[in-house]
């Protein structure tokens, strides 16, 4: 039984030429008609290849540089691995902040996205640490507490918890410190 | 020399065939002559079919009656990342059927790839009696009903391993079908399965199997429960935790550390999903035994990671996320010189900016400062040629070398060249290297550079690359021991697969997808060639048979076989039939 066979001459040498071009660039094209939905758009322009990844020729889009198409199979990584990270990510946003104490050995985090309101989270950090805050006012802060919640915010600045409206708090506040109430002399209003 | 075969009874010469294991020599012994072929045949025990489409179970079951053991694989490889057709076949469902009928004894099942029904299940857990090894690799199609009929019915089991196989989680409670007399397992992998099994079941069995030696649990396996598990099994080699994080508390903390202590034979880590910083010190005690360590699920940031890495000093295997970064993996290359095989997993794969600190630098510092490394897997998202380069010079023993670069068609960063000259150097220093996969820009000399070095290559995977037919000629007619060959999104069509027909019947398979291989030319190969199965997708919705000669095939899979064609081909796989 004889296999086909079709001498190298009778290759199209020109196919050989090396260029920095995309690959494939010169080739001719041969579609056929199916009507069948591609993996890829169809107003992508042949490079010879039928799905291309750099579609960003072919988004004539708006604002900002076109989003490149994501091609099937690509990275390769298994459905396991990939469903694993994003159910991970999906999991993720949370915002996480360093607590710390005064004579503790070693700091905490708590995951600021947890909680509603300051009373729970000032419940949770009495729970960690094992200590607690006395009554907030606006005018006098924690009154009667050995301890009291500080927290810095995004200009490095240290300052009271409770002062400014909830959601700006967990935008803004980087890391806790509880501090003693004898500490806390500095910050005014005490 | 007649004579001399003829001199030796049968059973001496099946006592000395009993020494010989290997697939490959135990089919050369059947080759010699026919008496020989006869009696191998006869007293062969273990079997591995690479492609289950390349024979047929009634020909397996008449050529090797007293089979004991059963490996087979079914989906190509690129099935892993979608690219295979739902319903596109590699059934067990046949096998199962005609092994439960001829092999009563039959002791071990691996499959892999491969579909495989609840009732196939239930089969295999009654008609062996002396069933013992069941392995399910990425394998899909049934469900814990399947699994608990195996619990419940093999007395002899040893090995149950699920490794990523997808299970239709119907409940945790089929763990619970393991009798009360049962004491056989030594090794069980469920690390697949989405939800909860109930620990009870879980403690119940370790306490009656003392000779566990491989653990790997799933997710859903809390922390805190890991601490009682290991309590009863101590003997564990090999152990997969759940999730590895928790309120952060010293006692479980030090409970989890000696537990670790308490199994003195550990020697590898696996699982650790969405792993706490806090919890990773707990393995630092035995951080010296271990020898294969998988991070590649902990989400942890660099340095918590890169202490743990730098503390195990024997370690063999590392998989990991790409969040060890650069400076990670220099830290690893100066701590662990014993180091085989690496493997750095994509974060977040579909990102288009990186995310992480990691480069080629990485792997540069590791093919200089781990002397032993063969094996490498590593997704990044710049490469240049000079490294390249450097990593086939320090590495000369590397096998095996696959190289994913995220962005396809990158260009070396350094100096927008293609990498050819840097593939070209590794397949020309390393002599041994048996599995290959291309990334970044590559024009049709990389394949020119493979087929004149690559004469030990064995598989190779090449996505986006070439620029003509040329790039598969060069491999096709040059990697003399090339066994598979993937390709996706590569410009080679009709010429060269028709000027390497013959060189098809001796690999086991190709598969190409958006390629620009004709109808024609497949309709072509196949008439000609009828010891190849020429499998055939134009459009998934329906069968290609109206199809112009010059219609280009989206996807083409052909593979050598002794059992013509499938039966089992859904309606949008196309193959030549007849004139």
């Amino acid at each position: 039984m004889e296999s086909p066979t079709i001498s190298i001459g009778e290759l199209n040498l020109q196919d050989t030429e090396l260029r920095l071009g995309l690959p494939g660039s010169d080739e001719p094209e041969k579609r056929c008609n199916v009507g069948s939905k591609r993996k890829c758009s169809p107003e992508e322009e042949s490079t010879g290849n039928r799905s291309d990844a750099k579609s960003d020729h072919n988004q004539s889009d708006n604002n900002g540089p076109p989003a490149k198409a994501q091609v099937v199979g690509w990275p390769p990584v298994r459905s396991f691995r990939r469903n694993s990270v994003q159910q991970k990510k999906e999991e993720e946003g949370g915002r996480y902040v360093k607590v710390s104490m005064a004579g503790a050995a070693y700091l905490r985090k708590i995951d600021l996205k947890v909680y509603k309101s300051y009373p729970q989270v000032l419940k949770a950090l009495e729970n960690m640490f094992k200590c607690t805050f006395g009554e907030y006012s606006e005018r006098e802060g924690y009154n009667g507490s050995e301890y009291v919640p500080t927290y810095e915010d995004k200009e490095g600045d240290w300052m009271l918890v409770g002062d400014v409206p909830w959601d700006m708090f967990t935008c803004s506040c980087k890391r806790l410190r509880i501090i003693k109430a004898s500490e806390a002399k500095g910050l005014g209003c005490l | 020399m007649p004579r001399i075969a003829y001199a030796f009874p049968d059973e001496v010469l099946e006592h000395v065939f009993s020494f010989i294991h290997s697939d490959q020599d135990r089919n050369a012994i059947s080759l010699v002559c026919k008496s020989w072929y006869e009696i191998e045949r006869w007293c062969r025990r273990s079997i591995f079919v690479g492609n289950c489409y390349a024979v047929s179970p009634v020909m397996v079951v008449k050529r090797f009656p007293k089979l004991r053991s059963i490996s087979l694989k079914g989906k190509p490889h690129f099935a892993d990342f979608n690219l295979v057709p739902e319903d596109w076949g590699g059934y067990a469902c046949p096998w199962i059927e005609a092994m439960a009928s001829a092999y009563p004894w039959l002791e071990e099942i691996r499959l892999k790839r491969m579909v495989l029904t609840d009732e196939s299940l239930e089969l295999i857990s009654k008609s062996f009696k002396n069933f013992q090894v069941l392995v399910l690799s990425s394998c899909e199609g049934f469900s814990t009903d399947g699994l608990a009929a195996i619990a419940a019915n093999c007395r002899n089991l040893r090995e149950l391993d699920l490794r990523e196989s997808e299970v239709e989680d119907l409940s945790g409670h089929w763990l619970s079908q393991f009798p009360d007399s049962f004491t056989s397992l030594v090794s069980l992998n469920i690390s697949c399965l989405g939800s909860e099994v109930s620990t009870c079941a879980l403690e119940r069995l370790l306490a009656g199997c003392p000779n566990l030696q491989s653990l790997r649990l799933n997710r859903a396996v809390p922390l805190e429960k890991l601490v009682n598990l290991l309590g009863r099994s101590p003997n564990l080699v090999e152990l997969g935790t759940g999730a590895y994080t928790s309120e952060m508390q010293p006692d479980v903390f030090s409970d989890l550390s000696r537990a670790f202590v308490g199994c003195k034979q550990l020697k590898s880590l696996s699982g650790f999903w969405d792993a706490m910083p806090y919890y990773l010190p707990a393995v630092y005690p035995i951080s010296s035994r271990l020898t294969s360590l998988n991070l590649s699920y902990a989400t942890t940031e660099s340095p918590y990671l890169v202490k743990l890495v730098s503390e195990c000093r024997n370690l063999q295997r590392l998989w990991v996320m790409d969040y060890i970064e650069d400076s990670g993996l220099e830290a690893l290359a100066v701590s662990c010189k014993d180091l085989r095989e690496l493997r750095v997993f994509p974060s977040d794969p579909f990102g288009l900016e990186p995310n992480v600190a990691l480069t080629e630098r990485g792997l540069v510092s590791v093919s200089e400062g781990c002397p032993e490394l063969q094996s490498v897997l590593y997704f990044c998202r710049q490469m240049s040629n000079a490294a390249l380069v450097t990593i086939a010079r320090n590495r000369p023993n590397m096998t095996r070398f696959r190289l994913c670069i995220i962005e396809p068609r990158k260009p070396d960063y350094l100096t927008l060249q293609p990498l050819d000259a840097g593939f070209g150097a590794i397949v020309e220093h390393c002599k041994n290297l048996r599995r290959l996969s291309l990334s970044g820009l590559l024009t049709d000399r990389v394949f020119e550079y493979i087929g004149s070095y690559g004469k030990k290559l064995e598989m190779l995977s090449v996505a986006f690359a070439g620029d003509s037919d040329l790039g598969l000629h060069y491999v096709l007619s040059g990697c003399d021991n090339l066994r598979k060959l993937e390709v996706r999104d590569c410009p080679f069509g009709d010429k060269a697969l028709l000027a390497n027909a013959a060189k098809l019947e001796t690999m086991r398979s190709l598969w190409m997808s958006s390629c620009n291989v004709s109808f024609g030319a497949c309709k072509l190969l196949g008439q000609k060639m009828p010891r190849l199965n020429v499998e055939v997708i134009i459009d998934e919705r329906g069968p290609p048979d109206s199809m112009p000669e010059s219609c280009l095939v989206e996807k083409l899979y052909i593979y050598r076989t002794v059992a013509g064609p499938r039966m089992d081909m859904p309606g949008f796989v196309w193959r030549y039939t007849g004139p």
